[in-house]
């Protein structure tokens, strides 16, 4: 299928499937019981999934097939989003010019700092990556404030020019971003029982995209040019000497998956018009890293993992309260509820970067190769048979360096 | 011109705090190879070292005043440090005016003990590992480190002020024959200059001139080498790696009365000091002191008004473009070793 | 969210009926037939309280959220009732609001505007929220109200101080109670004249943002009009911490004066590093030099210790103020947690009993009726006397506190002292002033 081998086949399809079924997946709990407090299946949070799953598929492409570790790929991310939100302010509320200049922009200025910035290795490129990104934070939020927003973001106004659409809609309202009249915000609900599932097109929208980014991944993978990208990984000095120039190569990569982040900005933006410079700030560039390595680098399902897990942490834990928990545990006596609710405490709500430190530092010290690592060790629970399958669709596990 | 000198000056203050950072970040890269996301954290413990023992001093018990009342009109509760019961009132307060310097004693050991445990229980293991998992393991830890502090102390900054002595500031243009009021600095950071010198130019006669010292060296130069001679060298990482954690805590203790510390000093330094650290060369000693006081210095020059008039936002980035010049021009940065992590 | 869940157990009653299978379409999960997004419909209402949890002004946020806590308890007819006594409006019962309980849903806003959106978004989408509340930065306020503009739910500022927030930003389903940079500068700048004469030279540091900027122009436009000269402003990096680069050239340019437009961690560092260079020790133009802070918070000023003492800046509220209506808040704040409340505190508060009022005179939930009941509307007995909800630009007018770093204090709590309470006239402004053009409110948007 689709000029894939059979396993990648079957992982484009699992994801595919996966994707498509998200709605249902992530709402496992009636809405209403205790537990719904866990569910996740509502749009905004299931497109930043999808979104932030394309910026670590594209982040991958980089570090986890050539080992160049980029500390600034925040910075693509965030002059996707601006692109995009100038196009809706110039031309049109319509996502598809917004998101094809976000990716052309975010292209280009990765061509610039890849060019500049792959002239050294190792650390010295990561620290050059950062430079850069931190460069166009500190700018973005001060003197180039006309441009960007500043502080406050890049923002609609009602009097935007928006030459091939309306300036407001009929209720004198700012538009809302869509697809030839498709609005990225509706949703559907679905009603079964107690439980609802909200299909909303902003998220099958990013969901597709994703999916094509996904497949594009999978090929680049495999392809010959992929081959290359690992040669300069495990031993660029070898490849010199063969009379190769790795550079070019390299910087492909570095641009691709820079494109890749520009389209991850570019969606971010249709699906909430707003760009701001904390997009670019090194912790955004540190948070992809991150994301890529807790799933496992240079496996291709591991970045979407690990992209859903910290965006699932931030979203889901940092929103359970104290009175929530006082809810959860009123069945326990008085004494002891409150005991319980005082250990629980620190590690939920204003806590949940605590509970995101420890679970990164379980996550490496137990699973080396990261989440797909983890989920490779629960298939081969399930008999060694079944293991060697549940080993090869998660891709080739690389070691990361 | 006098404005040129005080912002040199400004620097050689501010270089001094990114030197001793980045000294104790190079002696943990440059000897056990290992990036240390939780650098800055340890910078912070050692600031919070400051804070504890100032709150240890001025532990109170409460007296109830009842000619004051508080907000809600009840009488007013007086705290009492137990120090004033113990020394009198005059001993307990220049004990508690001085709580940050006696801090440095205070947190010479806990910041070794801490270094150590870090390193036995958690760094070791990871000497093998891919970088990548070093960043992700030691970026957990300092979260950690960070949100214990916060959940113990609050985000707030908590001010720690240095001894009533040490406020002020010493009036340079008039020693040097420049008009009065010119060029002015505090004494505290004068001290803070003075004391980083200091310990950087220990930590160098302990690497040079001992024996201990030598081993680490060669260790750093050649790792298998060293351990095939005998000599244990784990051992001797493990204390090199308390050392460099100690280095950080007193660069933070000291740092307490200049800024207020709060929980996330330590990642508000963290990438500073690694740009510093790397553009002082990888594995350098004195490139990171180097690299340190060079954009300490280059900093202050360019927050000159004339400067920022001139190209604005140039004081936003300066560091940066420092970095980018300086890492196209010499490869390695200032003074870096080939081959260390480069790969 | 559990056994008292309000928000979609509401939306399943309504929806009971439609059974397994049948598809409702609807925009960010409307109670459709209401007209308007999230429309109660249970014996619930869910209130989004989105603030600062973790980042530097946590504390500031968890402040907030023990105030929305309080407001909760007095809508809902618990504790003592607080300002609902003193307040001038008695259309609240103490029964919730329209009879419906309130419930309330917490989340983080990190003080980034993305994360505080995504926040904001999941209260709407996940938990039904009818009106999103807090925030601690304009940054994160100006991006919330233009998110909640676009859903169709109510946005109650918290603590925003730019000009921008009901300025270039102002959105129609957007209100702020606390005051802002023009405010400051018109009641600071009498004051300053009034202690430390006309003839100053001011200096400038400005944190090189939006607020920043609003601010520095405010308080330089009306203290050079009360004859004050501007010898220079500087911009600072907001990652700043050390400010000491740019503390030390303002001596030798002649300045008397220092004027810190800066807040919460950079206004701790900047001040605590001007004192250190002993600037209020030095003789300019044989004056005594000074050091003004426009905007304080508390919080914040506890961080800089013994470094506020006797420094000018403006405020929107102190718990030391002795109306009826302060009073009723300070004790119902000081009773439950034991410490006087923040001005953060305060103005969230505030916001939370004028957006139940505006619901209960409204007789809806409906964003737009919200929005005609607190339009035009005037109140008393909130702490801050006489308030008009201006129509125009959905800002609040009222008095500004002046206050003044007090060189005694005699709590933790007690670090600054009520210089003079600057009457409302004299900080009002035009809605088209130059400092608020450009931005139009538009129109409310119900959503749905």
């Amino acid at each position: 299928m689709f000029a894939l081998d059979k396993k990648d086949a079957r992982l484009l399809l699992m994801v595919a499937v996966l994707t498509m079924l998200a709605p249902f997946i992530l709402n496992p709990f009636p809405a209403g019981s205790e537990m719904a407090q866990f569910n996740a299946g509502y749009p905004d949070l299931m497109q930043r999934f999808v979104i932030f799953g394309i910026f670590a598929i594209g982040f991958n492409i980089l570090f986890g097939l050539t080992g160049y570790l980029s500390f600034g790929h925040a910075a693509f991310l965030g002059v996707g989003s601006y692109s995009a939100v100038w196009m809706f302010k110039l031309l049109s509320m319509n996502v598809l010019p917004a998101i094809a200049l976000s990716v052309v922009v975010a292209g280009l200025f990765s061509v610039v700092i890849g060019f500049i910035s792959l002239r050294r290795s190792g650390i010295y490129f990561s620290i050059l990556t950062l430079a850069f990104a931190q460069m166009s934070f500190a700018l973005a939020y001060s003197v180039l404030t006309p441009i960007t927003g500043g502080e406050t973001g890049l923002q609609l106004a009602l009097d935007d020019p928006r030459i091939l659409d309306v300036a407001a809609s009929a209720t004198g309202n700012i538009p809302v971003p869509g697809l030839f009249g498709l609005e990225m915000r509706a949703s559907t609900n679905l009603e079964l029982g107690p439980w609802v599932f909200t299909f909303n097109v902003g998220y099958y929208f990013s969901a597709l995209i994703m999916l094509a980014a996904f497949y594009l991944a999978i090929r680049i993978f495999r392809s010959p040019f992929g081959m290359m990208l690992r040669a300069i990984k495990s031993n660029q000095q070898r490849l010199n000497y063969t009379g190769l120039n790795a550079r070019p190569y390299t910087l492909a990569a570095f641009v691709i998956s820079g494109m890749y982040a520009g389209l991850a900005g570019g969606l971010m933006a249709a699906m909430d018009p707003l760009a701001g410079a904390e997009r670019m700030f090194w912790t955004a560039s540190g948070e992809v890293v991150l994301m890529t390595i807790l799933g496992g680098a240079g496996t291709l399902i591991g970045p979407v993992l690990g992209a859903g897990f910290i965006k699932y942490m931030e979203n889901i834990i940092s929103k359970i309260n104290e009175s929530i928990l006082h809810q959860w545990f009123y069945w326990l006596p008085d004494g002891l509820e409150d005991f319980v609710v005082a250990m629980i405490y620190p590690f939920i709500g204003k806590g949940w970067h605590l509970t995101l430190g420890l679970l990164f530092m379980a996550v490496v010290i137990f699973l080396p190769g990261g989440l797909v690592e983890g989920g490779q060790r629960i298939g081969r629970m399930f008999g060694r048979k079944k293991s060697e399958e549940k080993d090869k669709p998660s891709g080739k596990t690389t070691p990361a360096e | 011109m006098e404005a040129i000198i005080l912002q040199i000056l400004n620097g050689l203050d501010k270089g001094s705090a990114y030197a001793l950072i980045a000294l104790g970040l190079t002696l943990i890269f440059g000897t056990l190879g290992v990036v240390n996301f939780a650098h800055g954290a340890l910078f912070m413990m050692g600031a919070f070292c400051a804070v504890t023992l100032s709150r240890i001093l001025t532990l109170s018990h409460t007296v109830i005043d009842p000619t004051q009342t508080d907000f809600l009109g009840n009488p007013l509760k007086v705290q009492v440090p137990y120090i004033h019961d113990i020394f009198g009132q005059a001993t307990g307060d220049a004990i508690i005016d001085w709580a940050v310097p006696l801090s440095i004693l205070f947190a010479i050991p806990i910041m070794i003990g801490i270094g150590v445990i870090m390193e036995r229980g958690l760094i070791r293991h990871f000497y093998k590992r891919p970088h990548a998992d070093q960043i992700l393991v030691t970026f957990g830890l300092a979260i950690v480190l960070q949100e214990v502090i916060k959940y113990f102390y609050g985000a707030n900054p908590i001010p720690t002020p240095s001894p009533e002595a040490f406020r002020g500031s010493f009036d340079f243009g008039a020693a040097l024959g420049f008009d009065p009021n010119v060029i002015i600095y505090p004494y505290w950071r004068l001290v803070y200059f003075g004391f980083a010198a200091l310990v950087i130019g220990a930590v160098f006669a302990f690497l040079q001139f001992t024996t201990f010292g030598m081993v680490v060296r060669a260790g750093m130069a050649d790792r298998e080498t060293v351990g095939l001679l005998g000599i244990n060298i784990d051992k001797r990482f493990t204390i090199m790696f308390g050392i460099a954690a100690a280095v950080a805590g007193l660069a933070g203790v000291m740092y307490t009365p200049i800024n207020s510390p709060n929980y996330h000093m330590g990642m508000d330094f963290l990438v500073l000091s690694f740009v510093v650290v790397v553009v002082g060369g990888m594995g350098s000693l004195p490139g990171a002191v180097l690299a340190g006081f060079l954009l300490g210095i280059l900093e202050s020059l360019a927050s000159m008004s004339v400067v920022i008039d001139f190209i604005p936002g140039i004081n936003q980035v300066i560091i940066y473009l420092v970095a980018i010049v300086i890492l196209l021009t010499r490869p390695r940065g200032l003074m870096g070793r080939k081959g260390v992590m480069e790969d | 969210m559990s056994k008292t869940d309000v928000t979609r157990r509401g939306l399943l009653r309504t929806g009971a009926v439609a059974g397994a299978g049948l598809m409702v379409p609807t925009y960010l999960r409307a109670g459709g037939h209401e007209g308007f997004t999230n429309a109660p419909t249970g014996s619930t209402v869910t209130l989004g309280f989105n603030v600062p949890q973790s980042g530097p002004y946590a504390d500031e946020g968890a402040d907030e959220l023990r105030a929305y806590e309080l407001a909760v308890e007095h809508l809902n007819g618990g504790g003592d009732g607080g300002m609902l006594s003193t307040f001038s409006s008695k259309a609240l019962q103490g029964n919730g609001i329209l009879g419906k309980k309130v419930e309330y849903v917490t989340g983080d806003t990190q003080t980034k505007s993305d994360a505080a959106r995504a926040s904001a978004k999941s209260m709407i989408e996940k938990d039904g929220a009818v009106m999103i509340t807090g925030g601690s930065s304009s940054g994160v306020a100006v991006a919330v109200q233009a998110l909640c503009q676009e859903a169709g739910v109510i946005f109650m500022a918290g603590l925003t101080h730019s000009n921008d927030t009901t300025g270039k930003d102002k959105r129609a389903n957007g209100f702020r109670h606390f005051f802002n940079s023009y405010m400051s500068g018109a009641a600071l700048a009498p004051v300053l004249a009034n202690a430390y004469g006309t003839d100053r030279k001011a200096y400038h540091l400005t944190a090189d943002y939006n607020w920043g900027y609003t601010t520095e122009e405010a308080v330089k436009s009306s203290t050079e009009a009360m004859g004050w000269e501007t010898v220079n402003a500087v911009k600072t990096p907001l990652t700043q911490t050390d400010f000491s680069s740019y503390i030390a050239p303002v001596l030798q340019s002649g300045a008397d004066v220092l004027v810190l437009n800066h807040y919460g961690g950079n206004m701790v560092n900047s001040l605590t590093n001007a004192v250190q260079f002993g600037l209020r020790d030095k003789m300019v133009n044989g004056k005594q030099f000074e050091i003004v802070v426009p905007l304080y918070s508390r919080l914040m000023a506890k961080g800089a210790g013994a470094n506020v003492k006797g420094i000018f800046g403006s405020t929107n509220w102190h718990w030391s103020l002795q109306d009826e209506g302060s009073k009723a808040f300070v004790r119902s704040f000081g009773t439950k947690y034991g410490f006087p409340p923040s001005q953060a505190a305060h103005t969230c508060y505030v916001q939370a009993l004028l957006y139940a009022d505006a619901v209960e005179r409204a007789g809806s939930f409906n964003p737009c009726a919200v929005v005609e009941a607190l339009e035009g509307f005037e109140f008393d007995g909130m702490g801050n006397g006489p308030t008009l909800y201006r129509a125009e630009d959905h800002q609040c007018f009222k008095d500004v506190l002046v206050v003044k770093g007090k060189e005694n204090p005699t709590s933790e709590f007690d670090l600054l002292e009520i210089v003079e309470v600057t009457p409302v006239d004299q900080v009002t402004y035009a809605p088209d002033h130059p400092q608020f053009a450009g931005g139009a409110l538009g129109t409310c948007n119900p959503g749905a």
